[in-house]
């Protein structure tokens, strides 16, 4: 009897420890750990010293150390609004021909602070380059497989069965060079994946990227002005700020099983580095869910309600005013919201699977006045 | 070349210098070899084409975990076919900060602490997930989250209440019915022995398959299953050696000998049972300690068994007692530290030898006692005896499996 009850009164007194200074623990112990191969005397500085460093918010549940975004060759901040629009020409008959270029690369990324993964990427980035168009656009992707494995650009559109990016209509071998042409429609957030068998390997070792094509506004004068605020390079847009969101996972170890969930393929990238937002200008977010294993994903918004629209096909909401919306794999849509009559400070962001949070899916908007 | 002629012209002796130079070379040779082999395999690389891309071997052991209020600790131990690297550490699935000691790569047979302030909630289970820089993942379960025992006066005390009852008292309970066996007959001394014997038998299996189990946790490093084996064997020799200096040992010699192998046994006993209230594993109750009790008061009488025709005074029978039970304390002692397996499995593994050290000892001293030999083993009473002590250790063995 007398050891239980020792082991009680031990067990109430850490109980009314954790819950009086949960917060105390982060602030005043240290946890310095090396995340990268040469970097082994990292300094023991206490983890609340660090200035950027918002993960406090989650108290010391968070990944350790900062992934190399320079060996990565790109960084989680800079993939948010980089819009790749292709090269601009003019087909004989005075239409607008974007081509693309995207290569296959076998290339070993850090998903989370020290943990690499044997990627499969398009043009060496996970995911791949965010594709934009507009909707009556003739579209060239010339694709070149670079990678040991033979790969595909499946897109989310209207083509041709030639064009599908399926075993025997355009899944080319190591090498190999395919072009895929088709129109750009119809209007909305898509997105493009690798459809080579086994897809799900193909898919989880991250090989997709978002294919947006903002709708013509003289093709919808009804919505004249709604087109041209989601059409890339009108003023009307400029007012936005727009990000570019996937969310994907990885499984490290082969177990059909993710140990690493994040949106735009780092763990915590944008906890650590908040995303800056200014607060009288509207955010649009374009948000594809590519998680592989998990059925389901879900993007939740703090202190704050948001319109969306279902694949980004339409031009009015189709659910409004909601502050959680569910994703399958390669569902995808266009999240408005703005924190105009908000007070400036940090807003999250997360899943509401909580699993999927606390392996690294969570992020933070950083809303502040607007700088002159 | 059995020519006759080469033996007729045999040179002479050469001189005793030139033969120690001569044994210098042959002994210096095997390792000049063993240097230029490795040298060889260095400077050309001739296993390169074994390099088939694929990432290195992995292995990590836990080997120590330590709740407190600041969180949970663990100790772990590299095996990999190289330096490895711990990237994150995630708590029932979650990433946590950590903190490891020392920090960096860890090389193969090195371990190292690491600290996550994680507030683990008492009484219920948590799973740690080690991640390297590969993405490989090692796991290790907290089946009950109890705050590991630190080593201050009160829980010392406590352990040691708790060891005495486990491993003296029933010992010095069991010495008790010495008054009484004394004036047995051959028989009965027989029954005596054979019940010794059996119980030993018992105790010795128990303890190799105790040993073997732990071993099977040790990190892979330490061979543990030809460890056991190593460590019983050698200490089955040395008793032997050290027990048949002056002759086959009888008596209050053959007594001490029972009480070390016994008093062995009882620290594996202890280390298990402090082992597994570090673990969270054990609730230990009244019932089990009564239990025991129970399965270790007939260890006295195996020890008082030898002493029977012999005069003896009082003072022995503390001193057996303390030797046979006393060790009880001191493993509870290191093992609620929560001490790596592989020690734990190498103490049972000691005393398994020195068990089957005694066995043979007191079947040889029950063959010279009787007179008859090993027609004596045969007899209804040995047999009788034998599977007496069997079956009463196998029985109150039941109170305190869990």
């Amino acid at each position: 009897m007398w050891f239980r009850e020792a082991i009680s009164r031990r067990g109430l007194l850490w109980g009314g420890a954790a819950a009086a200074t949960g917060s105390v623990i982060s602030a005043g112990t240290s946890f310095g750990q090396n995340a990268h191969d040469g970097h082994t005397a990292v300094a023991r500085t206490g983890y609340s010293s660090a200035p950027a460093d918002h993960g406090g918010a989650h108290g010391a549940m968070i990944t350790v150390g900062e992934v190399d975004d320079i060996r990565n060759g790109f960084a989680p901040a800079a993939l948010l609004t980089e819009w790749d629009t292709g090269t601009v020409s003019r087909t004989p008959d005075g239409r607008v021909l974007r081509t693309f270029e995207v290569d296959a690369i076998d290339k070993e990324i850090e998903i989370a602070p020290g943990i690499f993964f044997p990627a499969w990427t398009y043009n060496g980035r996970v995911p791949g380059p965010s594709l934009r168009a507009t909707e009556g656009d003739r579209l060239r992707i010339v694709f070149r497989n670079l990678g040991s494995h033979p790969h595909s650009m499946h897109f989310h559109g209207i083509h041709a069965a030639r064009m599908d990016g399926v075993p025997g209509a355009g899944l080319i071998g190591p090498g190999e060079e395919f072009v895929y042409e088709f129109d750009a429609r119809p209007f909305g957030c898509h997105l493009y994946h690798c459809h080579a068998l086994p897809l799900k390997r193909h898919i989880h070792k991250g090989m997709y990227g978002l294919f947006v094509i903002d709708p013509d506004p003289q093709r919808h004068p009804e919505f004249a002005d709604v087109a041209r605020s989601r059409l890339l390079g009108t003023q009307e847009n400029a007012a936005w700020q727009e990000f570019a969101m996937v969310m994907n996972a990885f499984d490290t170890n082969f177990d059909s099983e993710n140990e690493i969930y994040a949106v735009n393929t780092v763990a915590h990238a944008y906890m650590k580095k908040p995303i800056r937002i200014v607060r009288d200008r509207p955010v649009r977010i374009y948000l594809a869910n590519i998680v592989e294993f998990d059925p389901v994903n879900s993007f939740h918004l703090h202190a704050n309600f948001f319109d969306y629209f279902e694949q980004g096909t339409t031009l009015t909401p189709t659910l409004k005013t909601v502050d959680l919306i569910t994703q399958v794999q390669a569902q995808r849509g266009i999240l408005e919201f703005t924190y105009a009559e908000h007070e400036p400070g940090l807003y999250m962001f997360h899943p509401h699977q909580s699993e999927f949070t606390e392996l690294g899916w969570v992020g933070m908007f950083d809303v502040v006045e607007t700088v002159a | 070349m059995n020519e006759a002629p080469h033996i007729a012209v045999a040179a002479p002796l050469p001189p005793a210098k030139t033969q120690r130079r001569l044994a210098w070379f042959w002994l210096a040779l095997p390792f000049v070899a063993i240097l230029l082999a490795v040298a060889w395999l260095v400077a050309t690389d001739p296993l390169k084409s074994f390099q088939n891309g694929a990432p290195p071997v992995e292995n990590l052991t836990f080997e120590r975990t330590i709740l407190s209020a600041d969180g949970i600790s663990f100790l772990v131990r590299a095996g990999g076919s190289g330096p490895m690297t711990i990237a994150q550490v995630q708590v029932d699935d979650a990433y946590w900060q950590f903190e490891q000691d020392p920090p960096g790569p860890l090389a193969r047979g090195s371990t190292a602490w690491i600290a996550v302030p994680f507030p683990w909630v008492l009484g219920e289970a948590h799973a740690i997930n080690i991640v390297t820089n590969t993405g490989a993942t090692f796991r290790h379960e907290i089946p009950v989250a109890v705050p590991t025992p630190v080593q201050d006066r009160a829980s010392l005390t406590s352990q040691a209440i708790l060891g005495i009852f486990v491993g003296l008292v029933p010992v010095a309970v069991g010495m008790l019915f010495y008054p009484v066996l004394r004036g047995v007959g051959r028989d009965g001394m027989n029954f005596l022995l054979a019940l010794t014997v059996g119980l030993l038998a018992f105790l010795a299996v128990d303890a190799t398959a105790e040993a073997f189990e732990l071993a099977g946790e040790a990190a892979p490093l330490f061979q543990g299953q030809v460890m056991v084996v190593l460590a019983g064997a050698t200490a089955f020799l040395f008793l032997m050696a050290a027990g048949r200096r002056q002759g086959a040992p009888t008596g209050l010699s053959l007594a001490t000998f029972i009480a070390l192998g016994i008093g062995l046994h009882n620290l594996g006993e202890g280390l298990a049972i402090g082992a597994a209230f570090a673990a969270g594993a054990a609730g230990l109750g009244t019932f089990l300690v009564l239990g025991f009790m129970a399965h270790n008061v007939t260890e006295g009488i195996g020890i008082a068994a030898p002493l029977l025709k012999v005069r003896t005074p009082l003072w022995t029978f503390a001193a057996l007692a303390l030797l046979a039970g006393g060790p009880a304390v001191v493993g509870l002692w290191i093992g609620s530290l929560a001490y790596a397996p592989q020690w734990s499995a190498l103490a049972l593994a000691v005393g398994a030898g020195a068990i089957l050290q005694v066995i043979v000892e007191v079947t040889a001293y029950l063959m010279r006692a009787d007179g008859r030999g090993r027609t004596a083993l045969t007899a209804p009473a040995t047999i009788a005896g034998l599977a007496a002590g069997v079956a009463v250790m196998y029985l109150t063995a039941m109170l305190v499996k869990v």
